[in-house]
């Protein structure tokens, strides 16, 4: 019997949004999160061409080309991605942006552009492939590594680590999340909730370097990931509110938020109940989850989305880059206004 | 005439329209306004003038001077003495009256203790500003403002500016507000007043009315730049603040809502951002190069420094933008309120690996404005970073110059294809050479077609913007950018060339700013008995004009504003069977260049040249 291949609502099969094989070492995190990225934006039904993505340099950025092939793509400079996505936001604003860092990228040599692309809102979703290490260079430390970490060529790391959803969220980012690569599931309801915003969405995914930082006691290895990981809500995401199923979750053990683009995310209560929407909140649960080991994963922060960039600028409506050249030369007689009142 | 190179007036007739003058002031008491009176009365006297501020880098407290130049013969260059000192600046009098000529003339505040002076005749008026400062009811945070105002009155009185001009150039200057206009003007004419009734003209200096310069504006360099960039329909600048470049992208800011506004819509068709840091400026604007904006930063060297790296990637992935590079004085953090012109060897092949890039190079404040709107022409069409090079005396200084010429050619946005002509093409690749002039199709975000996307990257690829590491792919990729960029040539305004009045066995050769000062050179050997052909450079790299200029001349002198004679070192390289005709002319002390000073280095040199014959 032939199989039958299930399309989304625009007719497209996943293999619509597959990107080239990887070529990252295999079991790498990040290879989850390439799979994770495509089947979110297939079931969400977002065209491919609707969705641009924008890298900067490290095995992390490597990663735009294993998905998505028929996106544009911007593998730019270490660390300077979000200064790309903040010229190319302005290009088409109705194409949604998937920036693609790691840890090197974005906490080290890109961390000042990291805040201050959430400062101005630039619209997009900035996924962190946070493992800890230099894989491309061999496996050097990064500003993330835990301190005590302990690798092959470097002896022991002094430093104590960033934590980057601590820095997202003193940075004033409306969306705030954290992941784990060995956790698909929660990844893919967050991915498709972070392309729902309209402001910028941060999201740590812990995603093991499987070659040179995957000892069972490092903070971003798999095993620890497991052992440790505690979700700070069940997670599921509804395409709008028709589509949202609360049959399934019982009465006062949920919250439903609603993003900007009409779908809706439904929060499960797990032991406590914690307040996604409290930024205090969400500091105190990163400062502890650090200081008492854990792993606290889901959506940490959710506030009302400011303003992105584009709005505080009055552009036409349609594409800013179809804009046609009649349209953006003044007359003639502006130009003999000026003359005359230079003399 | 007057011979600028002799260092004492002679005679008692009268000198009219040709005097340089200094106004000494501490910067931060609001003496530019002063200033910037006189000289725009000067000009529209239909005087040609040049009015160049040398000021500090700080807000308040240190000296700083306005030089205007007026002459009857247009050399509106830097001149190395003065003929009228206006001394406000207690501490800096002493030295500001060692430039005066023998004959020259002193004004001061005569509250200041007055200067010595043993070595020349000088002829001194003094000022009592404090004490008609009495006679005027100011409110205290104006007083210094206004003392500068009795200065405009008194000078502008006995140089025999009309009043009337100085009236309607205050109101030209607060044409917003005319009560800020007639409270200038008044304490103007109590300066002028005073003069009249007490000082007895013992100069000979004279300024006098001359037909309109009516083909004529007075503006300066950065803010032609800026007008020029929006009348060439940019619509995305990224930007951080630095001296001297923040002015052009401030002129933008204060004209972009008015001159921008969507024919069709009444929404805005321009984006100014400043961001975080000059890599993310040019981070930025090839971002928005790449998604199909018109795109442009403005910054000087210390800049382009850091934004290096982000100009090979757009160098590598064909990404169109535009960078404005307003030099100041480096190495370093160098001398920031200063000139130069010791850019141009770092733009020309900016970032690591193989490059080379187009620069164009305004020398007139007409042609900031046309290279701001035809830089993003040619962007575009050779989708590449194109670098205008301008410096602090062209930009932030005001220029009497040309009245600005709408763009003469529509916008040209190259081969960006949509969907539709995507379509056509059979076998497109974003880096395939389908033309053979090295030039490919380019795609941009929103193309909905399923063959538009690429994946963009300053690794290597193929033509179709895959990864490769193959030899052979590499070399042809890097080769043919090499090719795309030598059709640029062709584009580019070719240089501006002036004849000597007999048969010229010389040539001398400038780039930018020193423009005025080079023709007033060129002038000053003819008096001397030396014939030279002048050409100025407009464009980097060089045409074949070039070529043939410095082939045709037994001698070239490349006059420069940097240490190395950077200029003369890449025509000498590009050039290289005529390199030894090339000879380096070259200052840095970070003033404009100094008409007189060059023609004696030449002369000199030619002098030597001929005994050695």
């Amino acid at each position: 019997m032939e199989k039958t291949v299930e399309l989304n609502r625009l007719g497209l099969a996943l293999a619509d949004y597959k990107g080239k094989p990887s070529t990252l070492c295999p079991g790498c995190g990040h290879n989850a999160i390439a799979n994770q990225i495509q089947a979110a934006i297939w079931e969400l039904g977002l065209a491919p061409e609707k969705v641009m993505k924008l890298s900067g340099i490290g095995c992390s950025s490597k990663s735009p080309n294993y998905f998505l092939n028929r996106s544009f793509g911007f593998n730019g400079l270490h660390g300077r991605m979000p200064t790309l996505a903040t010229g190319a936001s302005f290009g088409d604003s109705s194409i949604k942006i998937l920036g693609i860092s790691g840890d090197g990228d974005t906490a080290s040599i890109g961390m000042g552009h990291f805040k201050h692309v959430i400062r101005r809102n630039v619209p997009m979703v900035y996924i962190i492939e946070n493992n800890g290490c230099y894989g491309l260079t061999k496996g050097q430390f990064s500003a993330t590594s835990d301190q005590g970490l302990v690798l092959k060529h470097q002896g022991v790391n002094l430093l104590p680590p960033l934590d980057l959803c601590m820095e997202a969220l003193i940075s004033g980012a409306s969306f705030v999340a954290r992941t784990f690569s060995g956790d698909v599931k929660q990844m893919k309801e967050l991915i498709k909730a972070a392309i729902s915003q309209t402001g910028i969405a941060v999201i740590d995914v812990i995603s093991p370097c499987v070659t040179f930082n995957n000892r069972d006691d490092a903070l971003q290895s798999y095993s620890w990931g497991r052992e440790h990981e505690a979700p700070i809500q069940g997670i599921t995401f509804f395409s709008s509110r028709e589509d949202m199923q609360l049959e399934n979750f019982e009465e006062g053990t949920y919250r439903e938020i609603e993003l900007p683009d009409g779908s809706y995310i439904v929060l499960k209560k797990i032991e406590k109940d914690y307040d996604p929407t409290d930024l205090n909140a969400a500091l105190d649960l990163l400062t502890e989850s650090y200081k008492y080991h854990y792993f606290a994963t889901g959506l940490i922060y959710f506030s009302e989305v400011p303003p992105a960039i584009q709005e505080q600028y009055d552009l036409p409506a349609e594409p800013f880059n179809r804009l046609t050249p009649d349209r953006l030369r003044p007359s003639q007689e502006s130009l003999e206004a000026i003359n005359v009142s230079l003399f | 005439m007057l011979d600028t190179t002799q260092d004492s007036v002679q005679g008692n007739e009268q000198i009219v329209n040709e005097v340089c003058m200094t106004i000494c002031t501490v910067n931060g008491s609001g003496s530019a306004t002063a200033n910037n009176i006189l000289y725009r009365a000067l000009f529209r006297m239909g005087i040609l003038t040049s009015g160049k501020n040398i000021f500090p880098s700080n807000i308040k407290g240190l000296p700083t001077w306005f030089v205007i130049r007026a002459s009857a013969r247009g050399y509106t260059g830097r001149v190395e003495y003065d003929d009228v000192v206006v001394a406000i600046n207690p501490a800096t009098i002493q030295k500001d009256v060692s430039y005066l000529r023998n004959g020259g003339v002193l004004f001061y505040a005569d509250h200041l203790e007055k200067p010595e002076i043993t070595d020349k005749e000088v002829i001194i008026y003094p000022m009592p500003i404090k004490t008609l400062m009495k006679q005027v009811d100011v409110p205290r945070n104006l007083q210094s403002y206004m003392e500068n105002m009795l200065y405009v009155g008194i000078v502008g009185q006995v140089l025999r500016i009309p009043e009337e001009i100085l009236k309607a150039t205050i109101e030209h200057q607060f044409r917003s507000k005319p009560a800020v206009a007639e409270s200038n003007f008044n304490i103007v004419k109590l300066g002028f007043q005073y003069a009249l009734e007490n000082i007895e003209k013992k100069d000979r200096y004279y300024l006098q009315q001359l037909p309109e310069l009516s083909d004529y504006i007075l503006t300066d360099g950065n803010n032609a730049g800026a007008l020029g960039s929006l009348y060439g329909g940019l619509q995305f600048c990224a930007w951080y603040p630095i001296t001297p470049a923040t002015s052009l992208v401030e002129s933008a800011i204060d004209q972009v809502g008015k001159l921008r506004k969507d024919p069709k819509t009444g929404k805005n068709t321009c984006v100014i951002l400043q961001v975080e840091d000059e890599l993310a400026a040019a981070g930025a604007a090839l971002g928005a190069g790449w998604a199909g904006l018109r795109s442009m930063t403005a910054t000087s060297g210390p800049g382009i420094s850091l934004m290096t790296e982000n100009i090979g990637l757009a160098y590598f992935t064909e990404t169109p933008m535009v960078i404005w590079d307003v030099q100041r004085v480096g190495p370093s953090t160098g001398l920031p309120t200063r000139t130069a012109q010791g850019d141009l060897s770092m733009l020309y092949t900016l970032g690591h690996g193989d490059t080379k890039h187009v620069i164009l190079i305004p020398g007139t404040v007409t042609e900031c404005f046309e290279f701001g709107w035809r830089s993003l022409d040619i962007a575009e069409k050779y989708q590449t970073p194109i670098f205008v090079l301008s410096d602090l005396d062209l930009g932030m200084n005001a220029w009497v110059t040309k009245r600005f010429e709408y763009p003469n050619q529509p916008i040209e946005r190259g081969k960006i294809i949509w969907e539709e002509q995507l379509e056509q093409i059979k076998d497109w690749g974003r880096y395939k050479d389908l033309d053979g002039d090295g030039i490919p199709y380019r795609t941009v975000v929103g193309n909905m077609s399923k063959k538009a996307a690429y994946f963009a990257r300053g690794t290597g690829h193929d033509e179709y913007g895959n990864y490769s590491e193959d030899p052979k792919n590499w070399s042809d990729m890097l080769n043919r950018i090499g090719a795309k960029l030598e059709g640029v040539v062709k584009d580019l305004p070719g240089p501006i060339i002036r004849r000597a009045k007999a048969d010229a066995d010389i040539g001398i050769i400038g780039m930018g700013s020193t423009h005025d000062a080079m023709i007033e050179a060129q002038d000053i050997l003819a008096e001397m008995g030396i014939q030279a052909d002048y050409m100025r450079v407009r464009s980097l790299p060089a045409n074949t004009e070039v070529r043939e200029f410095i082939a045709s001349h037994a001698r070239n002198y490349v006059v420069e504003l940097n240490r190395d004679g950077q200029l003369r070192q890449i025509l000498s390289l590009e050039i290289s069977e005529y390199s030894e005709k090339l000879i380096s002319i070259s200052e840095i002390g970070g003033l404009p260049l100094p008409a007189a000073w060059t023609a004696e280095n030449i002369f000199a040199k030619e002098k030597h040249n001929g005994k050695n014959c």
